[in-house]
């Protein structure tokens, strides 16, 4: 039986691990591979990286570290943060990512989701979308890591990205980002039941029992999360025991 | 151990390379036909799409010479689908090595396409899947698949079984990605390379 994936997710700066990762017996945090093989030993499905340089050395340091991650992970990943261009993508797959993920660059010419997925397969391309709901408009698309309100509605975009060839969309709920009160389950089972491709869930996991609710109540195909997995709050294997325990189908 | 990895732009080989070196081997990556028909072993990866894959093949004439090869050979994922007859990803006319047709999912409400992420494999019947169990675990991501017919080696579930893995004389290949399975992918790979 096909099985609902944990996935946690890295913020990457000049090719190191941000945002204070704190683990008993990793000597160095901040080395991504070290703290990939760590997830990926620990049995996370799969793992995100998410790339926020804003050098213009970003290209070469990214490939850099997708190579450098792709020689010691046995497992798949995802790679995303302010990748633009078919050349990117190209780099970027070539050298050992598994999907990459486009998100401003999409809203901003969504013909470049059928680009990439012609020129690579919808297998490798993930189309990220930013919601952040708005009394009384309803969920909103935001672009430039969340600055910038497009208007877009959340289901109506992600319905398109899928149509134009994204073969995933990871969903991230800015309005339960760093809340730890659990994921947005109206707008990841709306944009589920709305899409034919898978949906990765993301933002405000905060408790194993999040995981299961947003697996049961809104229909998600995986679940994303950064600081409870970084902090150790919660152990990867714990919390598929939990979700095995409440009937969710997982790896273990 | 000569192991040549097949070189025809078809996507993500790199990861398959990788894998290859994390077990002490030295693959090469070559569309050179000297360099297959020499080696001891051979891995055909692929992703993408199905009638452009085939197109790169013919103009290189693998599709030629693929066929006449006798020694171990593992096709994985897209390489499994191109061993096939036909498939209905753009209509594209296969290597025709095994006789299945390749089928798209049809779209049903809890089961997206692709077919993206952990599954178990089911009546495992090949020295390939030595050491393997019921609740071993491999990775999938695919839109199209290949029926359970005589030349089917393993089966999953999704949610009518599919063929999983596939065999027909020196030619092995397997539907997921053996080389992103974690610990049980490598182990199909290491009995891969024992055969």
């Amino acid at each position: 039986m096909l099985t609902k994936r944990i996935i946690p997710c890295l913020d990457v700066k000049d090719g190191r691990t941000v945002k204070g990762v704190r683990f008993e017996g990793l000597r160095d945090a901040g080395d991504p591979v070290a703290l990939a093989a760590r997830y990926a030993r620990e049995g996370a499905d799969e793992l995100v990286f998410l790339d926020i340089t804003a050098t213009n050395q970003k290209r070469a340091t990214l490939v850099a570290l997708v190579r450098d991650v792709a020689r010691e992970l046995d497992i798949p990943f995802t790679v995303g943060g302010g990748i633009g261009t078919v050349a990117d993508v190209e780099a970027l797959l070539m050298n050992g990512a598994d999907k990459v993920s486009i998100n401003s660059a999409a809203l901003h010419r969504p013909e470049l989701i059928d680009e990439l997925a012609r020129r690579f397969g919808s297998q490798c391309i993930v189309v990220a979308a930013d919601a952040r709901f708005h009394e009384p408009e309803g969920w909103q698309i935001y672009t430039r890591a969340g600055t910038h309100n497009t208007g877009r509605d959340a289901v109506q975009w992600c319905r398109e990205a899928a149509e134009r060839g994204a073969g995933e969309i990871l969903l991230t709920s800015m309005s339960n980002d760093g809340t730890k009160d659990g994921f947005a389950l109206d707008i990841t089972g709306a944009v589920s039941r709305a899409v034919s491709v898978p949906v990765v869930a993301s933002g405000g996991a905060g408790s194993k029992q999040h995981f299961t609710d947003v697996f049961q109540n809104a229909h998600a195909d995986a679940g994303l999360a950064a600081s409870i997995f970084h902090f150790g709050e919660i152990g990867i294997r714990e919390l598929k025991e939990h979700l095995r325990q409440d009937g969710i189908p997982v790896r273990l | 151990m000569e192991i040549a990895v097949i070189d025809y732009k078809g996507g993500n080989v790199q990861s398959v390379l990788f894998a290859l070196e994390r077990l002490g081997c030295r693959p090469t990556l070559t569309a050179d036909p000297e360099a297959i028909r020499r080696a001891d072993k051979i891995i055909f990866p692929g992703e993408g799409e199905a009638a452009s894959a085939m197109r790169e093949l013919r103009a290189q004439g693998l599709d030629v010479l693929l066929p006449t090869l006798t020694q171990p050979f593992l096709g994985v994922c897209l390489g499994m689908q191109l061993l096939g007859t036909h498939s209905e990803e753009n209509d594209a006319t296969m290597l025709g090595i095994l006789p299945f047709e390749v089928k798209r999912f049809p779209a049903l409400p809890e089961y997206k396409v692709p077919h993206m992420g952990w599954n178990t494999l089911q009546r495992l019947r090949s020295p390939l899947f030595a050491g393997l169990g019921a609740e071993d675990y491999v990775y999938f991501v695919h839109s199209y698949y290949a029926p359970v017919g005589d030349y089917t080696i393993a089966e999953a579930k999704y949610p009518a079984p599919f063929s999983a893995a596939v065999q027909h004389k020196n030619f092995y290949a397997v539907q997921f990605h053996t080389e992103k399975s974690g610990p049980v992918g490598t182990r199909i790979l290491e009995n891969f390379l024992k055969l």
